[in-house]
């Protein structure tokens, strides 16, 4: 019985695999490989139809204050999805928060910074109440958060009397600030490029040390030349973003508010991959049942899981009433879809388990570049919307179909042996004892996985 | 003259991938006939019945099938229920959220142009309901109704159908002495009217006292059918045939060094999460020595899987009574970190459903029932992780490139080995193992048996539940047999024997003292 799926086929044709090492290993990279292509793809059509403008720095930046709480949202999502779980309150919590932080400054006078606390105060205690009700009490997370985006739009709504409040102009800085200058001779912004360095040279080091452990585990490793191109790669694309933000309009450079999201991806992507909580996650969302009998408390992740989101949804609300200089009655308006197309167009599945910090990142990208782009290029609301739907249907539809090709369905039957020997695949354990329905539904207590 | 046979399979055979399921089976039931099929688990009963009702096509096995003097080649269950076949499995398949009439007509509604005649539909149940015997209001949803009740219903079902051969496969596992019984005459009646049924149990009792005919199967092959009017039909002959196998040297060479008492259970008694008047598990006691492997032997339902993951932090059922006692101290285990912590590991016989997480890789699964092991605040440690998953790999012998492979990528035994390797991270005290070698082939078997082995060398404890009397002869030192929730034998294994625990896994004759 072959036990493994070595997989001759694609040792012969190492290089295309190689290729995709590039992008990390793990079950999702060939999605997240094929989502990343996406960008690239449409940000040179857009490059090529706009005549440069779209990656000029005055769009990226336009891009990075616009999409920014998005990709926030698209953060705390990711792992909400991969939990099984959805929320459709973000935009509403968001919006809630930003009009207690508004009212805070605007008339019970709170200093900025206490305002900011405050507003992240707001969002551990809605996350706090929607992760009892779906955690402790219960209730799926789709009717918590459906009612959530009720309650917190009307809580908007009351406590502005739905009209908006405007936030005093130091508070801006979050939403609408940049990297400041220094006092150096240079005709760049010296912090932008700094940075920029900062995360080449991490990348750099970040690579050597993969390799060197890599090799002292005696792990499969990437060859050299792998390595050499992805370092080169992506420590240019960071350099060179740098020097696009570094060289705009005076007065502007990096947004305060990437700075924020680039803080927050690496600390979530560290979370998700390192940590035992990010282990959990996956753990409960791949199988809830195995999971809960390996110890792990489902319910607790739930609830960490529900209340962290409402958290970034109250740093995003506060961005974006930082960047609109004031609080509205329709702020937030449909950002929960956004975020989830993000998250799905990133290569979540829908059934949970799957997905990455990183994926959804760049599948909010791939929805932020295709905004601006057909907004450059001066195509109306209407179309965007429409191209947009179209390309998340066909972005999940791709994953699911191609998923459905590696398993025996019923259509794939007259194809699936052949398939399957190619692949090399394991065939399904032969069972020694017949499979009688007996045998495998087995004596399972029958209520046992209607949990 | 003889009568004509209602039903005759003649030399089916069936083949799975690498098995042969069926081989040359054949079996004859006579009109307003009850006939038994009698069989170990996995001996292929219930495979026959669904080559019979159609669930595996006309195709895809091989023999004839004759039902009322005529060949049938059903494509599907439809086929054979519209040819008066009706098939009523051990998961009842009713919609718990519909009433008795609504389910009793599902598929098959008394309509006129498509608009469905409720009264009309109501009065025939009323009818129907009567004749299976049930007391109930029609209108009355499903899940108000016991399991019991819900059996009825399902054979009323049948009825509407003209069934002219009912096939029952475990009717009583989940039934009550009384609804049993309720069962037995309803299907006796039934046979006064005419009406011929298979069924399929592993209660001889029952068997013996309602039966005509019985045809045992065995690993496949039929062994015989017995007429129980000619006499000298009982238990014990029944038994033998089902398990009359020799034991082949199929386990590997073990000399047990079996330690003190260090794991034992007292009066655990434990109810059913949704029907607190069942209990599932009724004042079992048990004790586990180092060293030593238990085995656990017990028919389908008898309780064995409930009794393993009620121990392992109350992970099934309602806890009712009972104590735990380790290493001379009472522990208490109210959930499975603590049970983790205590030393117990539980190996869940459904890998897919309860042990792994198939989205995994190998070394995130094989580490992950004890992250803190290699964790530092709340950090895994991926180089630590890598190098423990790898040592399994080689200690174990997984078969992959590589423990950065998904588990979902290997075959059953490989799977098996990495959730041994999970549960063997935890470094556990006592390894309760459910049916870990369900679905796996024999090499792999003998691999897992030595496994198991090495973790008793190592002075841990071991349960092994197993439903092939074989393997617990083979490699268990005590075995504990379990009958309807309860242990009823404790045997050390060199003085079992199968016919002895078959016995004792089907009548709760003695008592066992634990």
């Amino acid at each position: 019985m072959s036990t493994t799926a070595k997989d001759p086929a694609a040792q012969k044709k190492g290089g295309l695999s190689d290729i995709r090492k590039i992008f990390g290993g793990g079950q999702s990279s060939l999605r997240q490989f094929g989502i990343l292509g996406s960008l690239i793809v449409i940000i040179v059509i857009f490059q090529i139809w706009t005549n440069g403008l779209t990656l000029s720095p005055t769009n990226l930046i336009n891009v990075v204050n616009q999409y920014s709480y998005i990709l926030i949202l698209a953060i705390g999502m990711v792992m909400v999805i991969i939990m099984g779980h959805i929320d459709l309150s973000v935009g509403s919590v968001a919006a809630f928060t930003g009009i207690i932080v508004a009212k805070s400054m605007a008339e019970w006078n709170f200093p900025w910074p206490l305002a900011i606390l405050l507003g992240i105060a707001v969002g551990v205690a809605i996350g706090a109440w929607q992760g009892f009700w779906v955690a402790v009490i219960g209730v799926p997370a789709f009717i918590v958060t459906l009612a959530g985006m009720l309650i917190f739009r009307g809580g908007n709504q009351f406590i502005g009397q739905s009209t908006t409040t405007p936030v005093p102009q130091e508070f801006g800085i979050i939403g609408a600030g940049y990297l400041p200058e220094l006092a150096l001779p240079f005709n760049f912004n010296v912090l932008t490029m700094l940075l920029g360095v900062v995360g080449a040279g991490w990348i750099v080091w970040n690579e050597i040390h993969l390799r060197r452990q890599q090799k002292k585990m005696g792990s499969d490793s990437a060859p050299l030349w792998v390595s050499v191109v992805k370092v080169v790669v992506l420590a240019g694309v960071i350099l060179w973003a740098a020097w696009l933000f570094a060289t705009g309009r005076p007065g502007t450079s990096f947004p305060i508010s990437g700075i924020i999201l680039v803080v927050l991806v690496i600390l979530y992507s560290f979370i998700t991959r390192n940590t035992i909580f990010g282990r959990h996650i996956y753990a409960v969302g791949g199988n809830r049942l195995a999971a809960t009998l390996s110890g792990v408390k489902d319910r607790r992740v739930d609830f960490f899981v529900m209340m962290n989101m409402s958290v970034l949804a109250s740093v995003a609300g506060m961005i974006y009433v930082a960047r609109a200089t004031a609080s509205g009655p329709q702020d937030g308006n449909g950002w929960e879809l956004d975020a989830i197309a993000a998250v799905f167009i990133g290569g979540a599945a829908v059934s949970g388990g799957i997905g990455t910090v990183i994926g959804s990142i760049v599948g909010g990208l791939v929805m932020a570049f295709l905004n601006n782009g057909l907004q450059l290029i001066g195509a109306g609301a209407d179309v965007v919307q429409i191209i947009k739907g179209l390309v998340l249907l066909l972005a999940v539809g791709v994953d699911v179909w191609s998923k459905r090709q590696g398993r025996p369905s019923i259509i794939g039957l007259w194809s699936g042996r052949r398939k399957a020997r190619l692949e090399t695949q394991a065939p399904e354990e032969a069972p020694t004892v017949a499979p009688t329905g007996q045998a495998n539904v087995s004596s399972l207590p029958e209520d046992l996985t209607r949990r | 003259m003889m009568p004509q046979p209602i039903l005759e399979m003649r030399s089916i055979t069936k083949e799975f991938p690498g098995v042969k399921a069926l081989s040359d089976v054949s079996l004859t039931v006579m009109p307003a006939e009850i006939h038994a099929i009698c069989g170990e688990n996995g001996a292929g009963k219930s495979t026959l019945m669904k080559v019979l009702s159609g669930v595996y096509p006309h195709g895809t096995y091989t023999g004839q099938i004759i039902f009322r003097g005529e060949e049938v080649q059903f494509r599907d269950i439809r086929q054979s229920e519209n040819a008066g076949i009706a098939i009523i499995h051990q998961e009842l398949a009713l919609i718990p959220e519909l009433s008795i009439t609504e389910n009793i007509f599902l598929g098959n509604e008394i309509n006129h142009g498509g608009r469905i005649d409720w009264r009309a539909a109501k009065v025939r149940a009323i009818d129907l309901l009567a004749r299976v015997g049930l007391d109930e209001d029609p209108d009355t949803q499903i899940k108000h109704l016991g399991v019991g009740k819900q059996q009825l219903v399902e054979i009323a079902k049948a009825l509407v159908k003209e069934v002219k051969l009912l096939i029952l496969d475990e009717p009583t596992a989940a039934l009550n002495e009384d609804d049993s019984q309720h069962l037995l005459d309803l299907i006796r009646g039934l046979k006064g009217k005419g009406i011929a049924s298979i069924m399929i149990s592993h209660k001889l009792n029952e068997i013996e006292a309602v039966a005509d005919e019985i045809t045992i199967i065995r690993d496949g092959h039929t062994i015989e059918t017995l007429d129980v009017h000619a006499g000298g039909v009982d238990e014990d002959r029944i038994i033998r045939g089902m398990v009359g196998r020799s034991l082949e040297s199929r386990f590997p060479d073990r000399t047990p060094h079996i330690g003190d008492v260090f794991f034992e259970v007292k009066d655990w008694t434990i109810q059913h999460p949704q029907v607190p008047e069942r209990l599932v598990v009724k004042g079992s006691s048990l004790n586990v020595r180092r060293g030593e492997i238990v085995g656990l032997a017990g028919l389908m339902g008898a309780g064995r899987t409930e009794l393993a993951m009620s121990l392992f932090g109350r992970s099934y059922g309602n806890y009712l009574s009972g104590t735990i006692v380790k290493d001379g101290q009472e522990i208490v285990l109210k959930d499975v970190e603590s049970a983790i912590e205590h030393g117990l590991a539980y190996v869940s016989e459904d890998r897919k459903q309860l042990g792994l997480n198939l989205l995994d890789t190998i070394k995130r699964s094989i580490v992950s029932a004890k992250l803190s092991k290699i964790a530092k605040r709340g950090v895994v440690d991926d180089s630590r992780e890598f190098g423990i998953a790898d040592d399994y790999r080689k200690q174990l012998r997984i078969k992959t490139p590589s423990v950065d492979a998904g588990v979902s990528k290997l075959s059953g035994g490989n799977q098996q080995k990495v959730v041994l390797a999970k549960w063997m991270f935890t470094d556990p005290d006592l390894l309760i193992l459910d049916e870990p070698t369900r679905g796996i082939d024999v090499g792999a078997k003998y691999e897992i048996y030595t496994i198991i082995q090495s973790l008793a060398a190592q002075g841990k404890g071991v349960i092994l539940i197993s439903s092939e009397l074989p393997e617990l002869l083979g490699i268990a030192d005590r075995i504990y047999t379990v009958f309807e929730g309860q242990i009823t034998d404790n045997i050390p294994a060199s003085e079992a024997n199968p016919e002895a625990l078959m016995r004792s896994m089907t009548s709760a004759k003695k008592k066992a003292n634990a």
